[in-house]
C-alpha cells in the first residue's frame, strides 16, 4: 500500500510555519512528478466526484462526516454486533502535547490524516499508526480562540489537506508532504477571528466557516478556490445594510452580532446547495442592545455552492440569549420521497425540515428544557417569558453548554434512527451590560452552575426522526464531548467522559465492548480499511486510537 | 557609538525589552487600584471564574472563596497573576485559556482580574470567635471529625482532607457543610471537575456472592466502580458482576445538629481550620 500511492518521505517535524515557496524549477519538476504519480497512481487523488460517491468506497473516508449527507455512517461491516466484545487496540498515535482533540481522522487509501492542538496536523500509516509527515503552524502568542486551542479536523482534495487555523488562516497542505502549499488570511485574529472547523470540500472550493461569537464577529463562510487559495465568495452570516434581514438587528448591534460558523457543514450534489449551521448572536447572554430576531444567528442555512448566494434559511432560535449555538451537523435524510434535513440542536429540540424549501416539519424536545412551553404556527418552539437571563440570575434549561454541542451525531439507514449525544443540565444565566472591545471576550454575562440543580446527565439518545420519539437511551456516568459513529455492521460507536470508548449494539444501544483510554474524549470516531482489515478510530485524551478485530 | 547608533541603540532595546516589560516579568500589578480596570476585571470574571469561584469572587461549587484577603497560593498581585496565568498543579484551577470553558486571557485582562479581585476583598476578614485550641481538641476528640477527615496528616480517609479548608471557604461555607452535609455533595459540575475523580456520593452495592457494601466512590465510569467502606476497605468492582447498584445524594456524614454540636463548638471547630489553613 505504501510503495502504490508513493509515500517515500521520511517524518519531519514542521518547526516553522507560514509559506514555503518552492523556486519555480522546483515547483515544474514537481509538477511533472505529480503528473507522472497521477498516472501511475489514479488513487491517491480525492476527487470531489470521489467525495459524492463516498459511499462507495466504504474503505476510505475523505470528508468530515464520512460523506457528504452528515451521516457518519460506514457501510463496514466485518466489525459487527457478533464480534465486537473481541475488539482490541491495534495502535495508539501520541501526539504529545497538551489540550483537547476535537478532531475526525481522515483516512485515504491507507494513509490517516488528523489535525492536533495548536493547529497541528499529520499524516500515519493507516495500519501502523506510524507518522509520516508532521505540521504544526507557527501561531502567534495572542490568539484568541474561545474554547480551548482546538480543530476539529481537515479537508482533503486533490492532492491537498486544508487547515483553518486559530489565527484565523486558512491553508493548504501538500497531502505527502505536509509542506504548505498557500496560505490566506481570512480575517484578523487580533479582533477574535478564529478557524476550529473542519473544512468542507466541495469542487474545487475549500468551504469553511469563522468562530468568534465570543468576541463580537461578525460571522462569515467563505470558500476559497483549491489550487490557488482565491476567495471565491464570502456569505456573511449577519446582514449588511440594505440586505435583507437586517432589520433584525438594533442600531449598529450587527457589526459585532456574531453568528459564527464554526462547525462543518453538508453538502447535496443533486442541488449543489450547501446545508452550514449557524452560532450564537453577540454577546451570547444579552440581547439588551440587540432587539430583534439577529438574523441569521442560529439557524441552517441553503447556500448555493457555487455563489454562496442564501437560497433559505431556518432561525432554531430567534434572539437568543444563552449561548444556544445551532452549529450542530445537520444530516441529510430521504425517506418517503421526502428530501429532509435533521438537526438535534444544542436548545433542546431535534428538527426535521423540507430541504427543497427550509419549511419546519417537525420539532420535538429530546432533552430536558424549560425556556419553551409552545409553538409558533409553523410549528417552531418559541420562548416563555422565564427565558432570559436577569443580573442576578435564574435557572434555565438547557444550560450553557446545551442539550447537545459540537459532537458529531449519526443517522444509521439501518436502524432509521438519529444518534447523538445529550445532556441534562439547567444553569444559571446571568446578564450585565459590557462594552465592546475589539478582541476583548463579550458576553455580557456569565453562567454557573445551579448548586440546587439535579446532578447532570448524559446520554446516548437514538432518536426517530419520523416521531420524535426517543426509541433507545444509554446513560452515560456523567455527560461526554463524544461523537457517534454507526455502522453497517449493526454497531454505534461513542466514548465518554471517563475515558471509555465503547461499541453498542445499535438497534439497543446496549454495549458490547469499551475500552479504557485513560483521557477523556471530546471528538467523534470514524472507520475505515485498509488490506481488508476494518478499523475504527477516535482521538482521546492526547492521542489517536485505532481499534479493530484481533 | 555616535549618537544616531545610541539612539538606535535605544530604539532596539525599547522595541525588543518593553514588550516583555509589560507583560508577566512585572514586578507589580500596573492597574493596582484603578477602578475602570477593576470593572474591566468583573467582566473578565464572570466569563473566566464565575464558573468555579461564583458570582462576587465569594465562592462557588467548586472555588475557593476570594474574597478574604488572605490566599493560600497567591501572596500578592504578581503570584495572583502567575496562579490565573498557569493554573495550580494538583489541582481543578487550569491555566488560563486550558479550561475549555471561558476564553484564554490576555496579560492585560489578566491584571484586570487581579484588580478586581482585591477590590472585592472584605478588608477586615470577619474573623472567627472561636477558640482554636478547643476545636482542634472536638475536631480530634468528641465531635469525631477525625474519624473520617485527615487534617495534617492526621484522621480519617472517608471524608475530604481538611487541612487547607479553612484558607479556602468561607466559615459560611464550612458551617453549612456540618449542619447540611448533602447539601453541597460535590457532583461533576463541569468537565474541568473531573479533576477531583472523589465526588463522596453514597453507594450501595450487592455482590454477586450476596455481600453488601455501603460507602463513598473514590472513582466511577459506566463500568466499574471504586468504592471505600467506613471502615477504610477500598473495593474494586466491575458493574456488570454486582447484584445491585445504588447511589445517593444522602452523605454519609450525619448530619450534625445544634443539640449534638453546639454553635459555640461549631465556631471552635471552625477557627481550628482556619488557624490551620492559616499556616
Amino acid at each position: 500500500m505504501r510503495s502504490r500511492i508513493g509515500v517515500t518521505h521520511r517524518c519531519r517535524r514542521r518547526e516553522r510555519g507560514g509559506l514555503q515557496r518552492r523556486s519555480q524549477k522546483n515547483s515544474t519538476f514537481f509538477s511533472l512528478a505529480l503528473l507522472l504519480f497521477v498516472a501511475s497512481s489514479a488513487h491517491a487523488q480525492v476527487t470531489f466526484e470521489r467525495i459524492v460517491n463516498a459511499t462507495k468506497e466504504p474503505q476510505n473516508w475523505m470528508t468530515y462526516s464520512g460523506d457528504y449527507s452528515g451521516k457518519r455512517f460506514s457501510a463496514l461491516d466485518q466489525i459487527n454486533k457478533g464480534n465486537a466484545h473481541s475488539m482490541v487496540a491495534k495502535w495508539v498515535y501520541q501526539i504529545g502535547a497538551t489540550g483537547k482533540l476535537e478532531t475526525t481522522p481522515l483516512v485515504v487509501d491507507g494513509i490517516l490524516y488528523a489535525t492536533g492542538q495548536d493547529n497541528r496536523a499529520f499524516a500515519l500509516d493507516a495500519r501502523t499508526g506510524r507518522p509520516i509527515w508532521m505540521y504544526q503552524r507557527q501561531l502567534p502568542g495572542d490568539i484568541r480562540p474561545c474554547c480551548g486551542r482546538v480543530n476539529r479536523g481537515l479537508a482533503i482534495l486533490n492532492g491537498k489537506v486544508f487547515l483553518g487555523t486559530l489565527d484565523a488562516h486558512v491553508i493548504a497542505l501538500d497531502a505527502k508532504t505536509g509542506n504548505v502549499v498557500w496560505d490566506r488570511t481570512a480575517a484578523d485574529y487580533r479582533t477574535g477571528h478564529s478557524f476550529t472547523v473542519a473544512p468542507l470540500a466541495v469542487k474545487n472550493q475549500i468551504v469553511i466557516g469563522i468562530s468568534g461569537g465570543e468576541y463580537g464577529v461578525r460571522g462569515f463562510i467563505d470558500a476559497y478556490d483549491a489550487d490557488s487559495g482565491e476567495r471565491k465568495w464570502r456569505f456573511y452570516t449577519v446582514p449588511g445594510p440594505g440586505e435583507p434581514g437586517h432589520d433584525t438587528w438594533q442600531g449598529d448591534s450587527w457589526k459585532v452580532g456574531g453568528a459564527p460558523a464554526w462547525n462543518t457543514g453538508t453538502y447535496d450534489p443533486a442541488t449543489n446547495q450547501i446545508f452550514w449551521p449557524t452560532g450564537n448572536p453577540a454577546p451570547s447572554n444579552r440581547g439588551e442592545g440587540r432587539a430583534g430576531d439577529n438574523l441569521y444567528s442560529n439557524s441552517l442555512l441553503a447556500l448555493n455552492a457555487d455563489t454562496g448566494k442564501l437560497d433559505w434559511y431556518f432561525q432554531f432560535t430567534k434572539h437568543d440569549e444563552h449561548d444556544w449555538d445551532a452549529t450542530q451537523v445537520p444530516i441529510m435524510i430521504d425517506a418517503g420521497g421526502k428530501h429532509l434535513i435533521a438537526q438535534a440542536d444544542r436548545n433542546g429540540f431535534f428538527y426535521v425540515l423540507d430541504r427543497t424549501n427550509g419549511k419546519l416539519i417537525s420539532a420535538t424536545a429530546y432533552g430536558k428544557q424549560s425556556w419553551s412551553d409552545a409553538k409558533d404556527k409553523e410549528g417552531r418552539p418559541i420562548a416563555n417569558g422565564q427565558a432570559s437571563p436577569t443580573l442576578t440570575g435564574h435557572t434555565v434549561c438547557p444550560g450553557a453548554l446545551g442539550t447537545t454541542n459540537f459532537m458529531a451525531p449519526t443517522f444509521d439507514p439501518q436502524t432509521g434512527l438519529f444518534y447523538v449525544t445529550a445532556r441534562d443540565q439547567c444553569d444559571i444565566f446571568s446578564t450585565a451590560p459590557q462594552p465592546y472591545e475589539a478582541g476583548h471576550a463579550y458576553y455580557g454575562s456569565a453562567y454557573f452552575p445551579s448548586e440546587e440543580a439535579e446532578p447532570y446527565l448524559g446520554f446516548l439518545k437514538a432518536i426517530d426522526p419520523a416521531t420524535g420519539e426517543i426509541k433507545q437511551k444509554f446513560q452515560h456516568t456523567s455527560p461526554t464531548w463524544s461523537g457517534a459513529l454507526s455502522t453497517a455492521g449493526g454497531l454505534v460507536f461513542s466514548g465518554d467522559a471517563e475515558g471509555n470508548f465503547i461499541a453498542f449494539e445499535a438497534a439497543s444501544l446496549k454495549p458490547l465492548w469499551h475500552f479504557q483510554m485513560g483521557g477523556a474524549v471530546y471528538a467523534a470516531p470514524m472507520a475505515f480499511a485498509v488490506d481488508g482489515k476494518e478499523y475504527v478510530a477516535i482521538a482521546a485524551g492526547s492521542a489517536v486510537y485505532a481499534f479493530g478485530l484481533p | 557609538m555616535t549618537a544616531r547608533n545610541r539612539r538606535a541603540a535605544k530604539q532596539f532595546a525599547r522595541l525588543v525589552f518593553i514588550p516583555v516589560v509589560i507583560s508577566s516579568a512585572l514586578a507589580q500589578n500596573p492597574l493596582a487600584g484603578n477602578p475602570k480596570a477593576a470593572k474591566a476585571g468583573e467582566y473578565e470574571f464572570r466569563i473566566n471564574c464565575a464558573l468555579c469561584h461564583g458570582l462576587g469572587a465569594k465562592g462557588g461549587g467548586r472555588g475557593p472563596d476570594l474574597t478574604r484577603a488572605q490566599k493560600k497560593h497567591a501572596h500578592n498581585d504578581v503570584e495572583m497573576f502567575q496562579v490565573i496565568s498557569n493554573g495550580i498543579p494538583g489541582t481543578a484551577m487550569p491555566a488560563n485559556g486550558t479550561n475549555g470553558q471561558g476564553v484564554g486571557m490576555t496579560d492585560e485582562e489578566i491584571w484586570q482580574i487581579v484588580t478586581y479581585i482585591r477590590s472585592q476583598e472584605v478588608k477586615a476578614s470577619a474573623k472567627s470567635t472561636g477558640n482554636a485550641d478547643h476545636g482542634r481538641e472536638l475536631f480530634f476528640g468528641d465531635a469525631n471529625c477525625s474519624l473520617c477527615h485527615m487534617v495534617e496528616g492526621k484522621g480519617g480517609r472517608l471524608g475530604p482532607e481538611l487541612t487547607s479548608v479553612g484558607a479556602s471557604r468561607t466559615r459560611e461555607a464550612i458551617i453549612d457543610s456540618v449542619r447540611n452535609p448533602s447539601r453541597r455533595l460535590a457532583w461533576g459540575l463541569t468537565e474541568a471537575t473531573k479533576e477531583f475523580p472523589q465526588e463522596y456520593e453514597t453507594v450501595t452495592v450487592v455482590t454477586a456472592d450476596g455481600q453488601q457494601i455501603k460507602g463513598v466512590t473514590l472513582n466511577e465510569d459506566s463500568f466499574s466502580v471504586q468504592v471505600m467502606d467506613s471502615g477504610e476497605k477500598i473495593y474494586l468492582l466491575e458493574k456488570d458482576q454486582l447484584r445491585s447498584f445504588q447511589k445517593n445524594r444522602e452523605s454519609m456524614m450525619p448530619r450534625y445538629n445544634p443539640d449534638i454540636l453546639s454553635d459555640k463548638d461549631l465556631e471552635d471547630i471552625v477557627a481550628f481550620l482556619v488557624r490551620v489553613g492559616a499556616k
